[in-house]
């Protein structure tokens, strides 16, 4: 039951965050591709024509502390791999790109705020 | 913006060196780095920081957080930075207003609750703060006397975070408690009245007090060594300002300050047991270069009880610092130099089993225990001792007197008065002590009287002394001149600091 919640809560928690890139005129090219290596929760394409690999944290408390705090170095480098492997597997090999990464934290009483960082390695 | 600093200071030895500790808060996944060579202690400040941070109300920046100590090549160690840390950070993340830190140190050590503890080498931080133009200093309250000290720059001592964090917000703090400065002179716990007889060995510590001269005790057990080791101190003059500076700069860094006040006159008085290491001896240490006992008995007394038992090499260790007066103590990390001007007491049983005196008829050791016991004190080491006592049973006749012995007072007016005598014939020739007279002078300017002179060549020509004995000797007949009121060296003193040198022959 508590595992299918996480995963209900992970889902809204990349919906808020799809649509807070759409809301910064980012163009969503994929959501949740998912290789043998891990899953790369969004991808989009700036307007600068720089892709972001994005990662979605999501928690409905900071009782385990801070949702970025989750990311540690070797998790961010594992991105980075997923990233290249996209670009790869997409033909768009050599094309700029950066990983960023989002903290979304649910209210109790159904609000909730988003914290983007751009470019974390 | 998110780009703040502090100052503290690193201490390498006794020098200090102002240390900018800059906080950067940039974008990014939470992290922490920690730059400029720190200890392992001093990494383990992130997690202090935190803590006290969090107990305080405070957020802590969930972003990249860097922290730079500058000069970024100078290894520092120990937590005494966690407050300028601490403080850095807060202005970086914009809780506190930046003018209020500017120009002024912070040391302390934070505990997780905010409280702020005491840190070694307080003294020692604030002169080398105030020598780089410093005149404001943040300390923890444990080291509020020591660093009163300083009386050139405005001490404030804080015992919590919170309290620095209003202070900085408001401009408002408590006033701090003004403290009883006063120099405390000898302390008269330890008395040479307790002696009980031991006449020649008293009159040894009196004129190694008035001289500087460096003293071997033997006898056998129960004869009071140690107590006369104990009481030297007592009959010393009272340090000067600038002497007890030195001596608590030195056991600040040494975090001694439990058994001897940062406010004490009294020479200080160190006796390491005899098991001691050469670096206990010396200092060292490879994070941060601690002094040794040597050190800690600048300006006073150092007391080996024992002395035969010390591993090889440790006794002998001193003889640099006995030569210069200071000792430098090269590691990886730098090199560090700290006084050490001391004067030596050695105790020694006079064989293993300690019954080898007077007929010795109930020693059990064999003749070649006995000279091997005593031939473990080196002899370039003994050539530096000038005064060695034989310390007898005490007799019936000595513990039936009522009548106590001199007290340590009493003694202390003549070493005073000797010592007056002294430093006014040195005036102008770059030392204080009859024990440091170069032996050109001695045999120019600072010649005994003739016949003395004629009594040592006497000696030296059928060779029972050496060159550097006739020297000794001359510089212990001064101090016995300068207790006697002569005004120089006579017959009779040149004699009596032959018989106190040459009383036991090693």
């Amino acid at each position: 039951m508590q595992k299918i919640n996480n995963q209900r809560t992970g889902a809204f928690g990349e919906e808020i965050a799809t649509q807070y890139l759409i809301a910064h005129h980012a163009e969503i090219v994929e959501r949740n591709w998912r290789i043998r290596e891990g899953e790369i929760d969004i991808v989009a394409l700036q307007r600068s024509g720089v892709f972001a690999f994005v990662e979605v944290k999501t928690r409905s408390s900071i009782a385990f502390g801070h949702p970025l705090e989750a990311i540690t170095r070797d998790k961010a480098r594992r991105m980075q791999r997923l990233a290249l492997g996209w670009l790869a597997t997409h033909g768009c090999f050599g094309c700029e790109y950066q990983i960023d990464a989002v903290a979304v934290l649910l209210a109790p009483d159904g609000s909730h705020t988003i914290e983007y960082r751009a470019n974390i390695l | 913006m998110s780009l703040a600093q502090t100052l503290s200071v690193a201490l390498l030895g006794l020098d200090g060196h102002i240390v900018t500790v800059e906080v950067d808060i940039a974008d990014g996944l939470p992290m922490y780095s920690l730059l400029g060579l720190p200890d392992a202690a001093l990494s383990e400040s992130r997690d202090r920081v935190r803590a006290a941070m969090v107990n305080c109300g405070e957020s802590w920046p969930n972003r990249k957080v860097t922290v730079s100590l500058s000069p970024a090549w100078l290894p520092k160690s120990g937590s005494s930075f966690d407050v300028a840390i601490c403080i850095a950070l807060l202005s970086a993340n914009q809780s506190i207003a930046t003018e209020r830190i500017r120009d002024v140190v912070f040391i302390g050590e934070l505990a997780l609750d905010g409280r702020i503890r005491s840190v070694r080498g307080v003294l020692p931080a604030l002169m080398a703060a105030h020598k780089a133009g410093v005149r404001t200093a943040v300390v923890p309250t444990a080291n509020y006397e020591e660093a009163s000290l300083m009386h050139s720059m405005e001490i404030i001592p804080m015992e919590h975070l919170k309290k620095i964090l209003s202070w900085l917000r408001t401009g408002e703090r408590e006033c701090a408690q003004e403290i009883d400065l006063a120099w405390q002179p000898n302390d008269d716990r330890l008395d040479f009245a307790d002696v009980a007889g031991q006449p020649q060995a008293r009159l040894a510590a009196e004129i190694a007090a008035t001289g500087g001269h460096h003293i071997l005790l033997i006898g056998p057990p129960g004869t009071g060594k140690t107590m006369i080791a104990e009481r030297i101190p007592t009959i010393m003059p009272a340090l000067d300002i600038a002497q007890a500076l030195e001596v608590t700069a030195v056991h600040s860094l040494a975090g001694t300050f439990a058994t001897r006040s940062p406010t004490s006159l009294t020479a200080p008085i160190v006796s390491p047991h005899h098991t001691t290491t050469r670096v206990a001896m010396v200092g060292g240490g490879a994070h941060a270069i601690r002094p040794g006992a040597c050190s800690l008995a600048h300006n006073g007394v150092l007391f080996i009880d024992e002395a035969p038992e010390c591993p090889p090499g440790v006794l002998d260790s001193l003889r640099q610092p006995l030569e210069a007066g200071s000792i430098t103590i090269a590691r990886s990390i730098g090199n560090v130099t700290f006084p050490a001007q001391f004067l030596l007491v050695l105790a020694a049983n006079p064989c293993p089993c300690g019954k080898f005196s007077g007929r010795g008829r109930n020693c059990t050791c064999t003749s070649q225990q006995v000279r091997r016991y005593l031939g473990k004190l080196s002899g370039p080491l003994m050539d530096r001792i000038d005064l060695r006592v034989h310390l007898d049973p005490v007799g019936r006749l000595d513990m039936a007197r009522t009548d106590l012995g001199e007290s340590s007072a009493d003694i202390r007016k003549r070493v005073i008065a000797a010592h007056a005598i002294a430093t006014a014939r040195f005036e102008g020739f770059g030392w204080s002590l009859n024990s440091q007279i170069p032996s050109r002078a001695l045999r120019s300017t600072f010649k005994p009287e003739r016949a003395a002179m004629s009594f040592l060549h006497d000696e030296l020509e059928s060779e029972r002394i050496t060159a550097r004995g006739l020297h000794k000797i001359a510089r212990v007949g001064w101090s016995l001149a300068d207790l006697h009121a002569h005004e120089i060296p006579t017959l009779e003193d040149i004699q009596q600091a032959h018989g106190l040198r040459s009383g036991i022959e090693l």
